[in-house]
């Protein structure tokens, strides 16, 4: 017998349904029938571990992977990955992508009239350190329209996505930026019901991370599903 | 103790290659010993139509039934060389495909025990969070104990999450993501 300490539900409201109708493309790929709610086993509280390894030297320094300097605005993004009940999580993989300051992917499916930028690739990754801290140089990601309505616009976003330590703690979420007038007419942002929740996704300008003469700091923390308990440590 | 909400979820959005592919692992064999075997699936939506546009992942344990983790503290062997997870974007016709070892099976609540199976997540532009499910193994006869496909009452739906043997070592595993034959998703 293997007794496993689980993880805590969703809170109500806090994170998105699958079905959203305003965000178009969640019709016809939400499920239609109810989920079935599962313990958790063995299988759910553990999961992939990646190591340094994995990673290059300047993959958490998107200004330094091409040949020349990226167009746009330097932009330094760190923060903390934390539990659910606050404790930083270490040595966790959390990998970014974003469009360039024009508002374009280095995509073949981005159709958007805007010019890619030969010298950003868009893609990160880093390790959180021992006190759960990771740290990005990019340049500011632009708005860019989309099909979803008429006269859609995305808001200035990075994606982001996180492990953690098991199969449960899986993440993939998008930062905003303060400020943006986009947020309210965004339907990707919008889809979480709760407001403060909401509003977590949005970074903070840093004046404490700005590094004089050559980049803003925007501080995002992120926080990880929670036990349910305290489990055991040997 | 102070318990934060978790950061809410958000769609990969159509340009998920860009930040996910570097770490596309289709063979979780690797160099890992043993016999191999092959799941290949297609991924559709409501329409029927194929989705070329995700990305599957699988976590899983070894043949021993163990997972390589600190939390797996079962009195049995692992292979440094077997993690037990993969990443497969679909191709153009909706299809993936994973190169891996047959897990073991798994202890599950009380004395139970789990058949062999595969964890799946799935990311896609129109899941705002992505989708949990399990493949099981259609030549398992423990999987008509399993803790997890009992809690599935309508036997339809959860021969879903079964693959189907297509051939010595290979295994057909297709996910409907919506409407007649839509496979199983967990709450988990």
């Amino acid at each position: 017998m293997v007794d496993v300490v689980g993880y805590r539900r969703e809170i109500p409201g806090t994170q998105p349904a699958h079905l959203f109708p305003d965000y178009k493309s969640t019709v016809k790929r939400a499920p239609g029938k109810p989920l079935i709610q599962i313990p958790h086993t063995l299988t759910e509280v553990t999961g992939p571990l990646f190591g340094h390894n994995k990673l290059g030297p300047n993959d958490a320094d998107l200004t330094k992977q091409c040949a020349g300097a990226p167009i746009g605005e330097r932009m330094i993004l760190s923060g903390r990955v934390l539990d659910g009940d606050g404790k930083p999580v270490p040595n966790t993989l959390v990998e970014l992508w974003q469009c360039n300051s024009a508002g374009k992917y280095h995509h073949p499916v981005d159709t958007h009239d805007a010019p890619v930028d030969p010298n950003f690739t868009g893609a990160g990754r880093a390790l959180t350190n021992d006190k759960g801290e990771y740290r990005f140089v990019t340049i500011r990601p632009g708005e860019y329209p989309w099909g979803n309505h008429y006269n859609a616009w995305r808001p200035a976003h990075i994606h982001l996505s996180l492990f953690g330590p098991s199969y449960l703690t899986r993440l993939v979420t998008q930062m905003y930026f303060p400020g943006d007038p986009l947020l309210p007419l965004d339907p990707i942002f919008n889809c979480i019901p709760d407001e403060a929740a909401r509003n977590r996704l949005i970074c903070n300008f840093d004046i404490e991370t700005t590094i004089p003469q050559t980049a803003l700091g925007y501080k995002f923390d992120i926080v990880l599903r929670g036990r349910a308990a305290t489990p055991m440590v040997d | 103790m102070t318990k934060l909400v978790p950061t809410g979820s958000q769609t990969v959005g159509p340009y998920l290659h860009v930040g996910l592919t570097w770490l596309t692992t289709q063979d979780i064999a690797g160099t890992a010993g043993g016999r191999r075997i092959r799941v290949t699936g297609k991924l559709v939506d409501g329409d029927g139509a194929v989705v070329p546009d995700a990305i599957v992942e699988v976590w899983q344990a070894n043949p021993m039934g163990k997972y390589a983790h600190p939390e797996d503290k079962q009195d049995k062997p692992l292979d440094d060389a077997f993690k037990g997870w993969g990443r497969c974007p679909t191709d153009k016709d909706g299809m993936f495909e994973f190169t891996t070892l047959k897990p073991g099976p798994v202890p599950g609540p009380g004395n139970s025990l789990q058949a062999p199976h595969l964890a799946i997540t799935i990311f896609m532009r129109g899941q705002l969070k992505h989708l949990y499910t399990r493949m099981y193994f259609a030549d398992e006869a423990e999987n008509a104990n399993d803790p997890v496909l009992n809690l599935v009452e309508d036997r339809a739906r959860r021969d879903t999450l079964i693959a189907k043997k297509d051939g010595e070592g290979r295994y057909r595993w297709d996910i409907v993501l919506q409407g007649k034959n839509e496979t199983v998703f967990l709450d988990c």
